[in-house]
């Protein structure tokens, strides 16, 4: 009888950190090509239209863009926490607090110059993101309750919070009913790209990403996010301030989606409604992932899950459910998550009595 | 008295990589008996039970339960001929009542929780062996020694006749000790058969009918305890072909730097690690600690450190209070730290040496520009450090994990020593190296104190511990039971008080 058992890698391989993720996201279409074949549906020609909605025209790159840059800035602020293992699933609720703080801006001091209005938008999203990252980060740090936990509850509470207003004293009397708020004033609206729908949001994400990168890798605080994140106690151990690092990651997390949620009312859809997020919170933790936490492999894959949701959409033009893509993105996470192991292992065969 | 053999291992061998852990070993129980096992850290005792319990699989060697040969493939496989072992740490959920924990994993086809029977069950057992214990209470509720009273229930719920127990007493008062005691005695008589794995001599005495010595993997001894004292133990224990080298005594004004005064410590589970703890440390010289591991010495250590708060006395380095002081500060005052924990604690896994070599430095105004960080002086400092301290390796950027243990040590010792300490304190700091890194270890530690550093050194081996140290602390059960000149020490004497025996002697 021959069994196969995990050896531990001696080193972690350069190539199996990019394999891996390439590895999964084939295995995960493999998947899907199986899902869809049993669906009844011709799998390539499924795939064929899901890139052509994509990729397929200037209008397609830029659809795909616009999905993508809330996923490059939740990711990234996603990564922070992460690299600090403090599992922030709540960049969802972050989002929808930030874009409530912006809208409250916009529709009430509206009459700003957009010079002024912009930024205290920004400002105000990321403080409210913030705080909602903030408070489960200080149950953490001083009660060592589960971040998962409460973050992933709080999420519910910040959508909830949001349709509370937009079904009731933000609600625009002109909208027949349905929860949306007034319109912005135009000077609420972030500038676009060329006459696409992209917008400056974009350059802000770029920015972000720089900055990240930059933080982590050449300030004395960036250090000691890193010290944190692999030891405690080595921390510790030097007399860093865990806490206090728990706290500003966990704010500045949750800032960072604050502000996607702020790029997206501002940027899109001009007025405060229901739905402002299909669930970017989520897919930006497999975005993180599949980055392996670095800021610019953030930004890349972010295109990429942005091309697959806008690719999604088009599939449910010819009578597709949109969970498909969604199943698809689980399956990615998936297949990464199950594929890590390959990455601090490698199998060996060995005979009946090990050794 | 002759009873029947219970336990029968002969030839027992088991090799990790670099360590014969058990050589050839041959060991026997009898019914009705408590057999006590006895060694220093490292001796192999804990190697030995773990075959006898099924959770290793010996190299070589056989195994009679009862007289019939035995060939375990996992702890339940061992649990079904009846040997159950009791873990130092316990293995119980807080949130379920004891008879909740007592059937967990037992065997039996029964789907719906008898909790009646079993609670009636529990209480029976529990009379029979004076273990008195609530089957409703839960376990979160319990005190060490009642859980420990669970962890002995559960085995013998699942009708285990041989009981293993690690280092039982560890983790509880004198008081819960006796009690433990009687009831071990109260199975014994009742035909189970105890295994006592330990290294207090007084304990092997207490309650003991027989022993079973070891010494570096091999049996060094086995004999009833009522032929036996605590300085025949002691020699059996730790030899006594040691004649300890001793060196000249540095001729300088010597000054006092740390002082610990009633010094009182709890350990991660609440309970007292280090109390009314006396010892003074004065520059250039190395004071040793002659212990056995979990007699208090990690917590000491993370006191003088700041990383544990003192529930009791002071500190004082240079006469001046700093029990309140940061981590930080105490580094800053000269206070070094060699941790026991190499790599996860002293050095940080996964970032690259340079990153490591900085650690206590990076925020230094030599190392950075405001916020930032100079990785130019950085990258010379590392390379400074890998060179004065011969580490070897191949790339300053790449991960430390790449680094062989010797090389570790160098670096994290390096490290240390170059911050200029007043008080060096290392702990273990040669586990797990081999020859030629252990000397440059002792060379440089040797260095430090001739540079006037006052060094508290905390050891494995009594041997290097006389090589090394111009004073030799010997700590025992939270406290430093006596200290000695290294001239007036003799191993016998220091062997017989860290093993729990003889008198004070200050």
């Amino acid at each position: 009888m021959i069994q196969y058992k995990f050896i531990k890698r001696e080193t972690e391989s350069l190539a199996s950190h990019f394999i891996v993720p390439v590895l999964s996201i084939v295995l995960a279409l493999l998947f899907g090509w199986i899902f869809l074949w049993l669906y009844g549906i011709n799998p390539a020609e499924t795939y064929l239209r899901m890139w052509q909605g994509a990729f397929g025209s200037s209008y397609a790159i830029s659809e795909t863009l616009v999905k993508a840059i809330p996923l490059m800035l939740l990711g990234l602020g996603l990564s922070m926490a992460f690299r600090m293992k403090l599992w922030n699933i709540g960049a969802e609720g972050q989002l929808y607090m930030g874009a409530f703080a912006a809208s409250g801006i916009a529709l009430f001091y509206g009459d700003l110059p957009s010079l002024v209005l912009l930024p205290v938008m920004g400002l105000a999203a990321f403080v409210a993101g913030g705080i909602w990252g903030l408070v489960p980060g200080a149950m953490r740090a001083y009660w060592d309750v589960n971040e998962t936990i409460t973050t992933l509850m709080l999420n519910y509470v910040a959508i909830s919070f949001v349709e509370s207003f937009i079904f009731g004293p933000w609600k625009d009397p002109a909208s027949m009913g349905f929860p949306l708020s007034p319109r912005f004033s135009p000077q609420a609206y972030l500038p676009s790209i060329g006459d696409s729908r992209v917008h400056i949001g974009l350059l802000v994400a770029l920015l972000v990403a720089v900055l990240l990168y930059f933080l982590l890798n050449y300030t004395k605080w960036g250090y000691e996010i890193k010290v944190i994140g692999e030891s405690h106690a080595s921390a510790r151990y030097t007399g860093i301030n865990v806490t206090r690092n728990i706290l500003l990651v966990m704010l500045i997390s949750g800032g960072i989606a604050g502000l996607a949620g702020m790029i997206e009312v501002s940027g899109i859809t001009h007025r405060l409604q229901q739905g402002i997020s299909p669930g970017y919170g989520f897919t930006a933790i497999i975005v993180a992932w599949l980055a392996r936490l670095n800021p610019f492999a953030i930004i890349m894959v972010a295109f990429l899950f942005g091309a697959l949701l806008v690719g999604g959409f088009g599939l449910q033009i010819f009578g597709l459910p949109f969970s498909t893509v969604q199943m698809l993105e689980g399956a990615v996470l998936f297949f990464l998550l199950g594929g890590e192991i390959f990455t601090k292992y490698h199998l060996q065969r060995s005979g009946k009595e090990g050794q | 008295m002759t009873s029947s053999l219970m336990i029968e291992m002969n030839g027992i061998t088991k090799v990790f990589p670099g360590v014969v852990a058990n050589d050839a070993i041959s060991f026997q129980v009898r019914a009705g008996e408590i057999h006590a096992l006895l060694g220093e850290n490292g001796a192999g005792k804990s190697t030995l039970m773990s075959v006898l319990a099924g959770l290793y699989h010996p190299d070589a060697g056989s195994i009679k339960i009862k007289g019939k040969p035995v060939r375990f493939r996992s702890p339940r496989s061992a649990l079904a001929v009846g040997v159950g072992m009791i873990y130092q740490h316990f293995r119980l959920i807080d949130n379920f009542t004891v008879a909740e924990n007592i059937i967990l994993g037992a065997s039996g086809g029964d789907i719906v929780l008898r909790s009646k029977a079993i609670e009636e069950e529990a209480a029976r057992l529990s009379e029979k062996y004076g273990l008195e214990i609530n089957p409703q209470a839960k376990v979160s509720q319990l005190s060490l020694g009642e859980q420990q009273r669970v962890e002995i229930l559960k085995m013998l719920y699942r009708g285990c006749d041989i009981l293993i127990m690690d280092e039982p007493t560890t983790v509880l008062t004198p008081q819960e000790v006796k009690e433990l005691f009687k009831m071990m005695r109260k199975m014994a008589d009742q035909g189970k058969s105890i295994v006592l794995i330990t290294h207090k001599l007084n304990e092997v005495l207490e309650v003991a009918d027989s022993v079973t010595v070891l010494r570096r993997g091999k049996v060094v001894g086995n004999a009833r305890t009522a032929d036996l004292d605590e300085k025949v133990l002691t020699q059996m224990m730790v030899g006594k072909e040691l004649t300890p080298s001793r060196r000249e005594v540095l001729e300088r004004s010597r000054e006092l730097i740390l002082q610990l005064d009633h010094l009182m410590v709890l350990g991660d589970q609440g309970n007292v690690a280090v109390k009314d703890l006396n010892l003074s440390l004065y520059s250039g010289e190395i004071i040793g600690i002659a212990g056995v591991a979990g007699n208090g010495q990690r917590e000491l250590v993370e006191a003088i450190a700041g990383l544990r708060s003192l529930a009791g006395g002071s500190i004082k380095m240079d006469g001046q209070e700093i029990s309140a002081l940061s981590v930080r500060e105490r580094l800053a005052r000269g206070i070094n730290i060699v941790p026991e924990d190499r790599l996860g604690m002293g050095l940080v896994p996964n970032l690259s040496v340079m990153e490591n070599a900085i650690l206590h430095n990076y925020s230094k105004p030599e190392y950075s520009r405001g916020f930032l960080l100079n990785y130019k002086k950085i990258r010379a400092y590392t390379h400074k450090l890998v060179k004065d301290f011969d580490v070897a390796l191949a790339d300053i950027n790449h991960p430390i994990n790449y680094l062989s243990g010797g090389n570790l040590q160098k670096l994290l010792l390096g490290r240390e020593i170059s911050q200029h300490p007043r008080l060096l304190v290392a702990s273990y700091p040669v586990r797990g190296l081999d020859v030629a890194a252990t000397e440059s270890v002792f060379h440089l530690l040797l260095q430090e104190r001739a540079k006037g550093t006052s060094i508290l050194l905390i050891l494995e081996d009594l041997e290097d511990i006389f090589r090394l140290a111009d004073r030799i602390a010997v700590m025992y059960a939270g406290t430093i039971k006596a200290v000695f000149d290294i001239q007036q020490a003799d191993l016998e004497t220091v062997g017989l008080l860290m093993l729990g025996g003889g008198e004070t002697q200050l």
